[in-house]
C-alpha cells in the first residue's frame, strides 16, 4: 500500500488514488490525421513497461481530483518525484535498490 | 473430569486460583487462568491432538507457539466456530470447547489412517500422476480427496461478530516485544518519538517470560512499567503483524475479546481488530523458531521441540513427559533438558556433536546422561511415544547399531532459523548465514532494521546491545534523539559451542518415508529426495510438487530443513538452490477483521433516489443499476413481471407514463470554453447549439469505441448540462477531468456532478401535454417548445427545468427539480395524472420502450469494441472538426465493412423470446462446434407490437437484411430463426416524437 503525496493534499493512502497510466504521452496535434497508422496505433495503444524509473499519471480521485504526475522506480516502488501536470523535471539518478524477491510463485 | 497429573507443584505464570473448566474432543478437563488449550491438554496428559492432513497419522503438540503444525482444533461451535486455530495459541476461558480436526469418526480411531498403511502408494506428486485421468472424473475424485484431506469446517451460518478496523501512525513500529523489542522500543521510546509496539503474547516479554524470577523478570517488569508510562508509546499484546507491505504500511490483528470466547464478550467491543500502521521507521524483533530433526517416527506425539517443551515447563509449569530424550545438535536443547531433569524428571541427551561443549559438563553435573555423536533414528510408539532408539553417529555420518531407550517424551532441536517473513515480505533479501545454517536478513528494501534473534543474534547481552542501538538509530532517523544507556542484562548460560548442521538421521528411503520435514502437509525426507530425483529441483518446483510450506503454517518449520535436504541431494550449497520468498500473512487472517464494518450497507451502500418511498408504496420491485435502487417494474395485484411490464409499456405508448430518471447522470458543465470541450469530446458539433436547446452526443475512446452517449442542453451562454448513463456517470467526470487538467489545461471549463443535486420524473405518452400542461406555467407548443429544447419555468409550484427529450420515442417531457421536491413532484403528477390514465413505469418498460425504437444502451448492445458505424449512427459522426477517437475510426480494422454491426431480430415465431448473450450462427449444425458470428444484445417481448423484438451485433449485419439466421440453446431450450431488420421497430419516421 503506497502512501503517495498528492502535489495539493500531501501524504495520503493509495486507496484514495487511481493510476493514469504512463505520463507525458503527448495527443497528436490536430488529432493525427496526418499520421499512418502505424504511428496513430502506437499513440493509442503502446505503453512502455520498464524495469525501474518510470514516469506515469496518478489523479486524486477521492480527494481533490486532480491529476499529477510521479516519477516511481518499479522495482522499489519508491516515488522519487512528484510533479504537476506541465512539469517535466529531470530523471534523478536511480538509487540503489534490491532486486526483487526470488521465485515465481504467488 | 480428569485431574492435571502432569502439572508441576510450583511455579509457571498460571493462576492456580483460577481453575477454568474446557471440553476436548467430547471430555471435560480443567487448566488454570494463563494456561494455552495446549499446555492444558499437556498438563492432563493429553497429546494426541489430531490427525496428519494426508496420512491420517496421530499428531501431537510439537511447539508453544504460532509456528504449530499439528495442533489444529475447530474452537467452538454453531456461527461463532472458527476452523484450524492453534491449540497454542488460545488462551484458555472457563467452558472452552474444541475438537480435533480432519479425524473421522475421532481422533482415536480415525478410519482414514488406513492412508498410513497405504503411504508407500502416496508418495509426493500422487494426485497429480494419478487423478488425471479420464480429465472428465476430476470433479469426482476432488469431492473424495477433499473430504480425506480436509482440514477445518467453516462456519455455516452468517458471522455473528462485530470487527473493526483502525489506522495508526507512528514514528518507530516495534513488532515483537521479547527482550529485544522491549530493549528497542525503550530505547526510541525516550527520545519522545511516537512508538508502537507489537507483541503477538497476552503479556510483553517473549523468551523473558520463561522465568518467572530472576533478572531477566525483575528487567522485564521495570521495560514494561517505562513503556506503560511514556505517553507516545503505544503497546499492543495479544496482537499479530501478518503483513508488511510497501512504503512501510503493516497490518496487524488484535484479538480484544476473541481470546474470552464469546460467552465472555462485551458485545459493546469488537471481536477482533486489524491495525492499519504506517510506520516511519520499523524494527523487527520477531525471534526465531526452533527446527525438528528428520528421524524415523519424528511425528509421533510426545516428540516435541526442545524449546517448547522448555516453555511448557517454564511458563505453564507442565511437564509434557517423566522421562526424557533430548535429541540435538546445538546447545540450546540442554536448559529444557536441566529443567526438566530439576523437576524430577529422568533425561538423557543425544547430541549429534562428538564434543558439545561446556553445556553439556553442566547437564551431566546435575545427573543427565549426555551421548555426544550420538543420534535419535527412531521413535517407537502408538498414538504415543514410549522409546526411542539412539545409536552412534560416524565421522561419514555411519550409524552404528541402535540401542533402545524407554522414555515418554523426546525433545529435538535441529538449530533456530530466525523468523525473516515480516523482513522478506517487505522486499529484503536474505543471506544464508553457513556456521548457523539458517537463513538471516540481508539488505532492507525499505526502513528495516532486525535485531536480536530475528537477525540471527546469539546471546542476551549482545542481543540487548543491538536492539539499543538499533532503537536508537530508529529514533534518529525519525528527528528524535536521547535513547539513554543501554540496558544490561546477562545470561548465566555459558558461551555457546557451534551447532553442528543436521537435517536427517541417514536411513533407508522405506525409513525416510517417515522422516517428516513438513508436518503439516505430510512431506517427508522421502517426498524430498523423490522430488529431487524426478527432476524437481528448484525449490520453487519442490514446493509444488510435495507441498512443502504450504498449509496454515506456511513452512514455519519445515521450509528451511528442506531447502538444506535438497541442498544436499545435490552436493550444493543452500543459496545454490535458492531461498524461499515469504508472503503474507504471517498467520492466517480471519476474514471478518478484514472486513471490519464494511459488511452489508457498508459494504455496498444503496442509493435511493427521493421518490423510493413512493415507489415502495406503489408496490414497485427494485433493481439494482450500480448502488442505486430503480423501480424494475410496479406489478398490481395478480401481476406477475411480464404482465405489469406489458401493461406499463402500452400506458406509455397509448395514455401516459412515468418514470424515474433521477439516476441518470448529471454533470454541469461552466465556462466560456463547455463548446470546444464539447466538440474534442463527441463525435458530433456543439458550436451552434442556441441556449434553450438539447442534443444527443456519443463519446469515443481515442480507440474509436463507444464509451457513452446522453443529451447535453445549453443552459445559458457559458452553462452547459450534460447527462451519462446512470452506471457511467462517475467515469464520465472523470473523463472530462483527465482531458481538462492533463491535455487541455487551456480550456476554461468547470465540470461538476450534480446528479443528485436534481430529482427527475419523465412524463411520456400522447396525453403528457396534456399532464403537464395543467401543473405548469409554460407554454407546451410544439413551436414554442419544440422536441430538443428546454424551458425553466414552475411544474406543480416547483422552481423546474423541463427537457422535451425522450428515450421512448413517444413526446415526452424530463421534469428536473430541487431534489428535495423530487416525491412532492411525483406526487403532484401521479393525483393530476389519474384521469389522463397516468402508470408510474420501472426500467424494464423503459428497456422495452426504447428497443421498439432501436435506441441504444451503451454497455449493453456495446461492449467496448462498438464503433458509431457498427451501429449505424454515422449520421452522427462529424466529417468537419477533429475528435476524440476519430482517427481510430480509419484505422484498418475498423474501417472494415464486414465487421459485428447492430441489426434487428425478429423470430420466426413470434411470441419466442431471444436469449440476450444468445450466439448467433448461420449454418446450423447438429452439435457444437459451430461457427458463430454475432449475439444477441437486447431482446424482449413487445405488448405493443403483440411479439418478441431483439437487436443483435451480428458480423457484416447490414448485408444481411431479410437473411435468416440461427440461435441455438446449448444448455437448454429449443433452437430459434431468426430474420435479420432494421433496428427501428416503431414509428420509423418519429411522428409521435415530434407531435
Amino acid at each position: 500500500m503506497f502512501l503517495i503525496e498528492c502535489p495539493w493534499c500531501g501524504p495520503r493512502d493509495e486507496t484514495e488514488f487511481s493510476y493514469g497510466g504512463e505520463a507525458h504521452i503527448a495527443r497528436p496535434v490536430g488529432g493525427g490525421h496526418d499520421m499512418t497508422n502505424a504511428e496513430w496505433g502506437h499513440y493509442v495503444f503502446h505503453r512502455t513497461n520498464p524495469k525501474g524509473l518510470h514516469r506515469e499519471r496518478w489523479v486524486h480521485s477521492h480527494g481533490c481530483r486532480r491529476w499529477f504526475n510521479v516519477v516511481r522506480d518499479t522495482v522499489s516502488h519508491e516515488f522519487l518525484l512528484i510533479y504537476k501536470p506541465g512539469e517535466k523535471p529531470d530523471l534523478p539518478a536511480l538509487p540503489k535498490s534490491p532486486e526483487p524477491p526470488d521465485g515465481p510463485g504467488r | 473430569m480428569s485431574r492435571q497429573s502432569f502439572r508441576l507443584e510450583g511455579g509457571g505464570r498460571i493462576d492456580r486460583a483460577r481453575a477454568l473448566g474446557f471440553t476436548f474432543n467430547g471430555k471435560r478437563y480443567q487448566g488454570y487462568a494463563g494456561d494455552t488449550l495446549a499446555s492444558a491438554l499437556l498438563a492432563n496428559g493429553v497429546h494426541l491432538v489430531g490427525r496428519s492432513f494426508k496420512y491420517h497419522r496421530p499428531r501431537g503438540i510439537l511447539t508453544a507457539g504460532v509456528e504449530e503444525p499439528n495442533a489444529l482444533v475447530q474452537l467452538e461451535t454453531g456461527a461463532h466456530s472458527q476452523p484450524n486455530i492453534r491449540a497454542t495459541q488460545i488462551e484458555l476461558y472457563d467452558g472452552l470447547t474444541a475438537t480435533s480436526i480432519n479425524a473421522w469418526p475421532n481422533v482415536k480411531w480415525d478410519l482414514m489412517a488406513v492412508n498410513n498403511r497405504l503411504g508407500r502408494l502416496l508418495p509426493a506428486g500422487f494426485y497429480y500422476k494419478t487423478f488425471m485421468w479420464p480429465r472428465s472424473w476430476w470433479m469426482t475424485y476432488e469431492k473424495a480427496i477433499r473430504r480425506a484431506a480436509g482440514l477445518g469446517r467453516a462456519p455455516e451460518a452468517a458471522d455473528p461478530d462485530r470487527y473493526e478496523r483502525q489506522n495508526i501512525h507512528c514514528d518507530v513500529l516495534v513488532v515483537g516485544g521479547g527482550p529485544a523489542g522491549l530493549a528497542t522500543a525503550l530505547a526510541a521510546g525516550r527520545t519522545g518519538a511516537r512508538v508502537v509496539l507489537v507483541d503477538q503474547l497476552p503479556e510483553l516479554g517473549g523468551s523473558l517470560l520463561d522465568e518467572s524470577a530472576g533478572t531477566g523478570e525483575a528487567w522485564r517488569q521495570s521495560a514494561v512499567a517505562e513503556l506503560a508510562a511514556m505517553d507516545e508509546v503505544t503497546c499492543l499484546t495479544r496482537t499479530v503483524v501478518t503483513g508488511y507491505f510497501d512504503h512501510n504500511f503493516l497490518i496487524a490483528c488484535e484479538s480484544v475479546t476473541d481470546h474470552l470466547g464469546h460467552t465472555g464478550a462485551q458485545p459493546h467491543l469488537p471481536r477482533l481488530k486489524l491495525w492499519r500502521i504506517r510506520a516511519g521507521q520499523v524494527v523487527l524483533a520477531t525471534g526465531a523458531f526452533e527446527r525438528a530433526i528428520g528421524f524415523k517416527g519424528n511425528d509421533l506425539p510426545g516428540v516435541m521441540l526442545a524449546g517448547a517443551i522448555g516453555t511448557y515447563h517454564a511458563r505453564y509449569a507442565v511437564t509434557p513427559g517423566r522421562e526424557a530424550v533430548f535429541f540435538t545438535n546445538n546447545d540450546t536443547a540442554y536448559a529444557p533438558a536441566m529443567a526438566m531433569a530439576a523437576g524430577g524428571a529422568r533425561v538423557k541427551v543425544a547430541d549429534v556433536r562428538t564434543e558439545p561443549g561446556a553445556v553439556a559438563d553442566r547437564a551431566r553435573a546435575v545427573g543427565i546422561e549426555v551421548l555426544p555423536g550420538h543420534a535419535v533414528v527412531s521413535a517407537a510408539g502408538h498414538r504415543k511415544v514410549r522409546g526411542v532408539m539412539v545409536a552412534s553417529l560416524g565421522a561419514e555420518g555411519q550409524v552404528g547399531d541402535p540401542r533402545y531407550l524407554r522414555c515418554d517424551l523426546v525433545g529435538m532441536s535441529g538449530g533456530w532459523s530466525p523468523a525473516v517473513h515480516l523482513f522478506s515480505q517487505s522486499g529484503g533479501k536474505l543471506a544464508w548465514r553457513a556456521a548457523d545454517a539458517c537463513f538471516i536478513p540481508g539488505v532492507p528494501a525499505q526502513t528495516t532494521r532486525v535485531v536480536g534473534r530475528a537477525n540471527g543474534t546469539i546471546g542476551l547481552s549482545a542481543l540487548m546491545a543491538e536492539a539499543h542501538a538499533a532503537g536508537a538509530d530508529a529514533a534518529k532517523d525519525a528527528g528524535f534523539s536521547g535513547s539513554g544507556d543501554a540496558p544490561t542484562l546477562e545470561s548465566d548460560q555459558p558461551e555457546q559451542a557451534p551447532l553442528q548442521p543436521f537435517w536427517s538421521v541417514p536411513a533407508k528411503p522405506k525409513s525416510e518415508r517417515k522422516h517428516f520435514v513438513d508436518f503439516q502437509n505430510d512431506v517427508t525426507v522421502g517426498d524430498v529426495r523423490l522430488a529431487n530425483r524426478e527432476g524437481y529441483r528448484s525449490v520453487e518446483h519442490l514446493k509444488r510438487y510435495t507441498t512443502l510450506g504450504m498449509g496454515t503454517d506456511q513452512g514455519k518449520l519445515g521450509n528451511v530443513p528442506g531447502l538444506a535436504l535438497l541442498a544436499e541431494m545435490q552436493g550444493v550449497t543452500v543459496p545454490e538452490v535458492g531461498t524461499t520468498t515469504f508472503r503474507a500473512p504471517f498467520t492466517p487472517l480471519n476474514f471478518g477483521a478484514m472486513a471490519g464494518r464494511d459488511v452489508g450497507e457498508f459494504m455496498d451502500p444503496a442509493r435511493r433516489t427521493p421518490m423510493h418511498d413512493l415507489h415502495d408504496e406503489a408496490g414497485a420491485v427494485f433493481e439494482d443499476v450500480g448502488q442505486w435502487k430503480r423501480p424494475f417494474y410496479y406489478p398490481q395485484p395478480g401481476e406477475g413481471k411480464d404482465e405489469a411490464v406489458n401493461r406499463e409499456c402500452r400506458a406509455v405508448r397509448n395514455a401516459v407514463g412515468m418514470l424515474d430518471a433521477t439516476t441518470l447522470g448529471k454533470i454541469d458543465l461552466q465556462g466560456p470554453d463547455v463548446p470546444a470541450l464539447l466538440n474534442r469530446i463527441y463525435t458530433n458539433a456543439w458550436s451552434k447549439l442556441e441556449v434553450g436547446r438539447s442534443r444527443y452526443g456519443l463519446m469515443l475512446g481515442e480507440d474509436g469505441m463507444v464509451i457513452d452517449d446522453g443529451v447535453t442542453s445549453r443552459l445559458g451562454e457559458n452553462h452547459f448540462l450534460m447527462t451519462t448513463t446512470t452506471g457511467n456517470a462517475a467515469r464520465i467526470l472523470g473523463w472530462l477531468e483527465e482531458w481538462l487538467q492533463t491535455e487541455w489545461p487551456e480550456l476554461k471549463v468547470y465540470a461538476n456532478s450534480v446528479t443528485e443535486q436534481y430529482a427527475v420524473a419523465v412524463i411520456a405518452g400522447p396525453k403528457a401535454r396534456d399532464l403537464l400542461g395543467e401543473v405548469t406555467d409554460l407554454d407546451l407548443s410544439a413551436d414554442e417548445f419544440p422536441f430538443m429544447s428546454w424551458r425553466e419555468g414552475t411544474v406543480a409550484g416547483i422552481p423546474a427545468r423541463v427537457f422535451r427529450i425522450s428515450f421512448s420515442g413517444e413526446l415526452s417531457y424530463e421534469i428536473n427539480v430541487p431534489a428535495n421536491h423530487g416525491a412532492a413532484l411525483w406526487g403532484a403528477l401521479m393525483e393530476t395524472g389519474e384521469k389522463h390514465g397516468i402508470t408510474p413505469y420501472g426500467t424494464e418498460a423503459m428497456h422495452v420502450l426504447r428497443a421498439e425504437k432501436g435506441y441504444i444502451i451503451v454497455g449493453q448492445d456495446t461492449d467496448g469494441t462498438v464503433t458509431p458505424l457498427d451501429l449505424g449512427m454515422d449520421w452522427i459522426v462529424s466529417k468537419n472538426k477533429d475528435f476524440l477517437g476519430k482517427r481510430s475510426l480509419t484505422r484498418e480494422d475498423t474501417a472494415r465493412t464486414d465487421r459485428k454491426q447492430l441489426v434487428g431480430l425478429l423470430t420466426d415465431d413470434p411470441q419466442a423470446v431471444l436469449p440476450e448473450g444468445g450466439q448467433v450462427v448461420e449454418e446450423l449444425q447438429d452439435r457444437p462446434p459451430m461457427t458463430m458470428i454475432g449475439h444477441v444484445t437486447s431482446s424482449y417481448y413487445s405488448a405493443n407490437l403483440g411479439r418478441s423484438i431483439a437487436l443483435a451485433l451480428i458480423k457484416d449485419g447490414r448485408q444481411r437484411m431479410g437473411d435468416t439466421l440461427h440461435i441455438p440453446q446449448p444448455l437448454g431450450g429449443p433452437t430459434l430463426s431468426a430474420t435479420v431488420t432494421e433496428t427501428v421497430f416503431i414509428d420509423p419516421d418519429g411522428s409521435r416524437l415530434n407531435g
